[in-house]
């Protein structure tokens, strides 16, 4: 499979509703896993990494699950091939920045991706639509238990699965959900959130790490520890976290509508507003008002259909992705054009949130 | 105050966490706390920091220590805050191992074991570690902890019967 074959259609994450998946965008896990006395790659040399690669890729691309994929060496992907896979999160920043001597191995339904020579000689991830860590841990294990039949994984007993750095070494094993908040953002909730996930040993980061203040109100919320506490229980300690996360922004969004419909109305109808007429919008700005009208949505303002075109769009408005659908190189402002002019074509078919229906009466002290 | 990376210029970034009761401390300058990327974020982790500089004291032991397999020394950890293979693990063991008491929830793994063949070779030794800490425990009168290690062993014990069937 080439790249362009790979990359012409949406992600399955993208493209399905999996259980939950109003507030919880996606799941994810993914096993750091490393070959006995090798040279980890960040210590091994060219030619040794180069080695291992030529030794690690054959044995994933031949796993049942990579029946049908896409496979490559790093220093044979553009450099604007790489960024659409990380912003697919389908490989890390650091592994778009590698060349010669490591690569990445990605099924065609885009859920399971295998870095090889990353941090580690591989990393190997599941991401599926919605709250569903059970069954994409599951799958992880089964490609791990493939794998280790053929790779000969460093192991000790006392230090469970050994890698170059000491944060992950044990299960190896990052599980976390992308939540989309913004009703808690809205209603400055989300820092008591936050605080109160780390206090449980479990980190809350922005979707693209960039700061605090997540874009598109999506935050990322991940196991900390990897030594110490089996890979179920991490995965159930996380279930549990996200679930209560799901219950306070649903709770969140009925003390809007309660108190505040007409900020959440006029928060969705400026979102929507902007987005169906304007003519240039930044990436950053494309995000935050997409996440407005995935709340609309979720609270019935616009079609169910509509849910689909604002998740895609939260993928494609995206820079690498503007790019490549451009077919030609754009400046900064280029691009904020031709996503406007995408935005908009995409959301041409979808009516203007309809509060007339859904509106409770309110009293005239707040009209005026 | 002088910054921890560069330990020259003075420190204007100061960072505290606390993990688990146990603080965190770091002050860097300017320039290395951006080129740590640590300016806005509260999403890091002050233990990725440690690795990177405070690592040297962490690893405590001979400083001539040097990885047979792959010629990794401590002064190459303290530079990258990671290993150079698996064998470093073994090499710098005695070194790591508060370092991963700060990090983790213990300093022992009990998830997933590999491979059916490797299976019972690999809790046998489980069972023999674990044996040890139950003494240690019992003769500390920590009888907590031992019924906890009791349990564990048990829980191994049961495990090699059934892939004993």
């Amino acid at each position: 499979m080439k790249i362009d074959e790979l990359l012409s259609s949406p992600s399955e994450w993208v493209r399905t509703e999996g259980p939950n998946s109003k507030i919880v965008m996606s799941s994810r896990v993914r096993f750091a896993r490393n070959l006995r006395n090798v040279a980890f790659p960040g210590w091994a040399k060219k030619a040794e990494r180069q080695k291992l690669l030529e030794l690690i890729r054959p044995v994933v691309e031949q796993l049942p699950e990579m029946a049908s994929s896409f496979s490559d060496s790093m220093d044979n992907l553009a450099a604007l091939d790489k960024q659409v896979l990380v912003e697919r999160h389908l490989i890390s920043r650091e592994h778009a920045a590698k060349n010669v001597g490591s690569g990445v191995v990605i099924n065609d339904k885009e859920t399971l991706s295998v870095m090889i020579n990353e941090e580690d000689h591989l990393r190997m991830q599941a991401i599926k639509s919605g709250l569903q860590l059970k069954s994409i841990f599951k799958l992880i294990d089964k490609v791990d238990t493939e794998l280790e039949g053929v790779l000969d994984f460093a192991y000790s007993p006392r230090l469970g699965y050994l890698t170059a750095c000491p944060t992950n070494v044990g299960t190896g094993m990052r599980a976390s959900a992308m939540v989309h908040l913004p009703a808690m953002v809205l209603s400055d909730q989300i820092n008591q959130v936050v605080q109160a996930v780390n206090k449980l040993g479990l980190a809350v980061r922005g979707l693209y790490g960039e700061g605090t203040e997540a874009l598109g109100n999506v935050f990322q919320v991940s196991n900390q520890t990897t030594l110490g506490e089996k890979e179920t229980d991490v995965i159930d300690r996380l279930n549990k976290v996200i679930l209560q996360i799901i219950d306070h922004e649903e709770n969140a969004r009925i003390t809007l509508l309660e108190k505040k419909p007409r900020l959440a109305y006029d928060q969705v109808g400026r979102a929507y507003g902007v987005l169906t007429n304007a003519h240039t919008v930044s990436s950053k700005e494309a995000l935050n008002l997409l996440s407005l009208l995935r709340m609309g949505v979720d609270l019935e303002l616009f079609p169910a259909g509509t849910r689909l075109i604002v998740d895609e769009l939260f993928i494609v408005a995206q820079p690498a992705h503007v790019q490549k659908a451009a077919e030609r190189k754009l400046t900064a402002e280029e691009r904020d054009i031709f996503r406007a002019d995408l935005i908009r074509q995409r959301l041409k078919d979808v009516t203007k949130p309809t509060v007339a229906t859904a509106a409770p009466p309110e009293g005239p002290a707040e009209l005026a | 105050m002088q910054c921890d990376i560069c330990k020259k210029n003075e420190a204007t970034v100061h960072l505290t966490q606390i993990i688990d009761n146990k603080m965190l401390k770091v002050d860097l300058c300017d320039g290395c706390s951006k080129t740590k990327g640590i300016q806005e974020t509260t999403g890091f982790s002050l233990a990725d920091l440690h690795i990177g500089l405070g690592a040297g004291e962490d690893i405590a032991g001979d400083a001539d220590l040097k990885c047979k397999v792959c010629g990794f020394t401590q002064a190459d950890f303290k530079k990258t805050g990671r290993l150079g293979c698996s064998a470093c693990w073994g090499t710098f063991e005695a070194g790591l191992a508060p370092l991963l008491k700060a990090m983790h929830k213990s300093d022992r793994h009990v998830g997933k074991v590999p491979g059916k063949a490797a299976h019972t070779l690999v809790i046998t030794e489980q069972i023999k570690d674990l044996a040890g800490e139950l003494e240690k425990a019992v003769r500390g009168e920590k009888y907590e902890d031992a019924a906890h290690i009791r349990d564990q062993i048990r829980e191994l014990e049961s495990k090699l019967k059934i892939s004993a069937v």
